[in-house]
């Protein structure tokens, strides 16, 4: 069947088998290996993309049901302009290790401070408990989390100081 | 801790130089296993035993073979055409690669399809219809070693029963003299359960052998490429110069991705005949029932003490549950790991270990979960038993440990188990972690919460690790000596690529290691780049396990970059027109003694190395280190627990969690850090809720991250981290391993601290893990005994 995606901002279409899991469309068809598989039970996370600006498991949803949606994976993060926050921070904080579970755990943190710009700590706990790490102790992931939401609140605030002015 | 000697842009030990590595994780482009394609690429699925025990009596392939897609199903048959039904394991035993006799675990690999899609490979698995008769499951070791249990290995030459082998440590004779002199004996009886250690990204193989050439490039999921490349030479007959391992990005290994899998060897045999690349990659349920299980340890220890609370002798009893093959990795002359270690940070005369390993019918692998090979174990069950001991000696838990603890002045140290400690400050260390919980504040805010009714815990454990295997006197795994190297190349612009017989799986090895070169010669780490994991652009080694990379991976770079520094001092001697013996290096200036403003930089000498030399020496700036240490290090903790308990459900939670860590001299602070949180929170996971069981007819439970439990961000505790630095006198940079410590330490840690909630009424053990339930089935029987 036909699949038709906005991925990371450009249209991306293919035919594939109707039962093609929406992880292997991205890293089959569009070859976007960022994108991890670390389960097949929708325990682990390491397949989180964003769908229309949201999280989801791409290891136990089919392709098509992603059908003109806008899908983000890693490789989207980053713009013209640089580096996502999210991204840096979690260079700078030593938020990974093997880097495995680190793109949807950076899907997810970008997806929290788009919602929540100043998140507590229990926050940002909560958010990322759909995501398994087995290196960090999460302690540095939190950090980062929370790191990338005040440099983007700054920045925000920063924007609006000199759009006021 | 010691200040950085060199400045910030040189980066050299001290700093906390963030990371190489995470440019291209954080944007997607890492280069994992699975991310690997080849053109015509074919992909493998493994067929697996339902069954625990069971014959098998026939396999019909026919209706997969003919399936659209499928290019070919391999079964145990065609394997032994090849002579590659079984092969070795790390211990000297045989596993089969696929069964062909009988099926002696569930989740055995039976047969392989091989397809051009995974898809299409897994589907046509449901069409080949094996024919099993079973038979009964050995699913216990105790049940294993009766004399009436089923053979499991009876294709095994003179195997008449289930003993995998029977092990023995320390001086019996002064061991039962030891508990002859005691006022009183301290017995503790646990299990180590069985646990895995379930790295984010699973197991998994590319392998493209070609047909004409002969060259095989095996990319894989392995923690020692080096050691594999010759594994595969021995047991695939293949000529070593045709095989290539590349171990690429790993997803995190933790161990289990020591062994060489029946996966492995399969898709590597597929590609050789049907002269495509092959690859496999693990299912998660795949991982966790059939590749690197770890622990499974039934432990009786008794300490002999007086009542003043020395500890006058240690005797071990145990017995492991390995599985249906003997196939743990770990050094050959030791049965138990090092489980030696198990005398902790305590002085006394007389320790016996006795230990007996008995077949089963579950999964093989006893890989070293983080851990140095039983390391873990050894110390959960010294730090319980002390434990325990100062409630029946009736004195502090802390107090216990002082009394008992090896003095500074006394290492180097000589263990009645034979290991030799290197440096250590015990003392100092409990003393600084008790400080900082306010320890003594703490034991009388327990009492108060008590008599509200209220269940509050703290446990301490004090652990001494040995890592960095190792000697070569001593130390060999399949007869390969434990060396590593580091091979230095210094550019003629200066900049430096260094090249590493160890494997980072996150360790961060490719800023590390470049720090130590930084240190040396400096050059800043930032112009370093390091390369590891493909045999055919890396010096020989044994890989990244046990603690043991900067041990000795991080010696021979030490020891190679100042092989580099001596040459280029004379280079500098030869630039400058002084004595060889003038030249002073100092964060990459070299001078003449007394006369600070004749200088040149390490470029300028990387220069002339290759253009401008003295007379006779030979071009260029580059060595190799072959290093064998002299001595393991020996890193060590002390940890300390807080804990409420529920009395009415048995919950407990975390409310401190304070980490002393001391490993010496620390190479980049920030990633020690790192992995100090990562292997308590392994250490919690295990203490708390992480295990696999099986059921009476060997059904493993615990089989996907459903039943499996590993800690998510909402159960893990926050820590604190504590740190001394007594570095260790032997190695070239005076560090110690660190990436274990905390898996080995925490979980006795943890559980003291449960059972120090519990134990005024009597309560002496939990089994890990010490889940709600069991917490209150001891209360509840302690109280009910109080009745």
């Amino acid at each position: 069947m036909d699949i038709n995606v906005t991925l990371n901002g450009a249209e991306h279409s293919a035919d594939v088998a109707p039962r093609t899991l929406l992880v292997d469309y991205i890293r089959r068809t569009a070859g976007l290996t960022g994108t991890h598989i670390g389960c097949d039970t929708t325990s682990c996370g390491a397949c989180t993309v964003l769908l229309d600006g949201k999280p989801v498991k791409s290891c136990t949803m089919l392709a098509a049901q992603a059908q003109g949606a806008e899908v983000t994976t890693v490789e989207g993060l980053k713009t013209a302009a640089g580096l996502h926050p999210i991204q840096s921070a979690f260079t700078d904080d030593h938020g990974l290790q093997c880097g495995f579970c680190t793109p949807g755990m950076m899907l997810v943190g970008a997806a929290l401070i788009t919602e929540n710009p100043n998140p507590t700590e229990e926050e940002v706990r909560w958010a990322i408990s759909g995501n398994l790490c087995r290196c960090t102790g999460y302690i540095n992931i939190v950090k980062a989390i929370q790191t990338a939401a005040a440099r983007s609140s700054a920045a925000s605030e920063s924007t609006s100081e000199t759009n006021g002015s | 801790m010691t200040a950085p000697t060199t400045p910030a842009e040189i980066g050299g030990i001290g700093h906390s130089v963030q990371r190489k590595e995470d440019a291209r994780l954080i944007e997607g482009q890492g280069n994992f296993l699975d991310d690997i394609e080849l053109p015509n690429m074919l992909h493998m699925a493994i067929l697996r035993s339902p069954f625990a025990h069971a014959r098998i009596n026939g396999i019909d392939t026919a209706a997969a073979a003919a399936t659209d897609g499928v290019v070919a199903v391999v079964t145990g048959e065609l394997m032994d055409q090849h002579g590659l039904a079984w092969m070795p394991t790390l211990s000297g035993d045989t596993q089969a690669v696929l069964a062909t006799d009988k099926v002696r675990y569930q989740g055995q690999e039976v047969a392989a399809v091989i397809a051009t899609d995974p898809y299409i490979a897994t589907d046509a698995l449901e069409l080949i219809e094996v024919d099993y008769s079973e038979l009964p499951p050995v699913t216990t070791p105790q049940q294993s070693l009766t004399t009436d249990a089923p053979l499991i290995r009876d294709e095994k030459e003179g195997q008449q029963d289930n003993l995998v082998y029977t092990w023995e440590t320390g001086d019996k004779a002064a061991t039962d003299a030891a508990f002859a002199a005691a006022d009183r004996v301290v017995s503790l009886e646990t299990h180590y359960p069985r646990s895995h250690p379930a790295p984010l990204e699973t197991c998994g193989v590319v392998a493209d052998v070609n047909s004409v050439t002969g060259q095989a490039t095996i990319y894989m999921t392995s923690q020692a490429p080096h050691a594999h490349r010759t594994l595969f030479a021995m047991v695939a007959g293949l000529p070593e110069q045709n095989i290539r391992i590349v171990s690429p990005d790993i997803g995190g290994g933790f161990g289990n991705k020591v062994p060489i899998y029946p996966g492995y060897v399969v898709a590597t045999a597929a590609s050789l005949l049907l002269g495509q690349p092959v690859k496999w990659v693990e299912s998660r349920t795949e991982n966790l029932i059939s590749t690197g299980f770890a622990r499974d340890y039934y432990m009786k220890g008794e300490l002999a003490v007086t009542d003043e609370g020395r500890i006058l002798g240690l005797r071990v009893d145990m017995l492991s549950d390995q599985g249906a093959f003997y196939s743990d990795a770990q050094p050959s002359q030791f049965k138990a790991g090092l489980f030696h270690v198990v005398t902790g940070s305590y002085d006394f005369g007389a320790a016996h270990v006795n230990c007996k390993g008995a077949f089963t019918n579950k999964a093989p692998g006893g890989v070293a979960y983080r851990c140095s090979f039983r390391i873990t174990e050894a110390s959960f069950l010294i730090e319980r038993l002390v434990q325990n001991a100062a409630y029946e000696v009736g004195i502090d838990p802390a107090e216990m440990r002082l009394r008992n603890f090896i003095q500074p002045e006394q290492f180097p140290y000589e263990t009645p188990t034979g290991f030799v400690y290197d440096s250590g400050d015990y003392p100092t260390a409990l003393r600084k972690a008790l400080d900082e919980v306010s320890y003594f504040e703490l034991r009388k805010e327990q009492e108060a919460a008590r008599a509200e009714g209220r269940l509050i815990g703290i446990g301490i454990a004090h652990f001494t690790e040995a890592v960095g295997a190792g000697p070569s006197r001593t130390y060999d795994i399949a007869g390969l000596k434990m060396i590593d190297s580091a091979e230095l190349r210094v550019h003629p612009t200066g900049k430096a690529i260094l090249k590493l017989g160890v494997k980072t799986q996150g360790q961060g090895h490719e800023t590390t290691f470049a720090q130590i070169v930084a240190e040396i010669l400096g050059i800043p780490a930032t112009d370093i780049k390091v390369e590891h994991g493909d045999t055919d652009h890396t010096p020989y080694g044994l890989g990244t396990y046990a603690s043991r990379s900067t041990p000795v991976g991080g010696a021979a770079t030490a020891v190679v970059a100042r092989k580099l520094a001596d040459k280029a001092k004379k280079i500098a001697a030869h630039l400058l027109e002084a004595a060889d013996q003038d030249i002073e290096l100092n964060a990459g200036v070299f001078s003449v003694a007394g006369s600070p403003d004749r200088s040149v930089s390490i470029a300028d000498v990387a220069l002339a190395a290759y253009t401008n030399l003295p007379e006779g020496m030979e071009y260029g700036l580059e060595d190799v280190t072959y290093y064998d240490p002299p001595n393991l290090t020996y890193p060590y903790g002390s940890y300390i627990v807080v804990v409420e308990v529920d009395p009415d459900t048995g919950t407990w939670e975390v409310q401190r969690m304070v980490a002393l860590d001391d490993c010496g001299v620390r190479i980049n602070p920030m990633i020690v850090e790192g992995q100090i949180c990562g292997g308590l929170t392994e250490g919690f996971a295990m203490s708390s809720m992480q295990w696999i069981t099986f059921d009476e007819d060997g059904n493993c439970i615990g089989s996907n991250f459903m039943d499996y439990l590993v800690p998510t961000a909402w159960e893990t505790p926050k820590f604190e981290l504590l740190s001394t630095e007594v570095p260790s006198p032997h190695h070239p940079i005076g560090a110690k391993g660190v990436g274990e410590s905390a898996t080995v330490g925490s979980p006795a840690a943890f559980v003291n601290a449960v059972i120090d909630a519990v134990a005024h009424l009597g309560v002496r053990n939990i089994d890990m893990p010490v889940l709600p339930d069991r917490v209150w089935a001891a209360i509840d029987s302690a109280s009910n005994a109080a009745i």
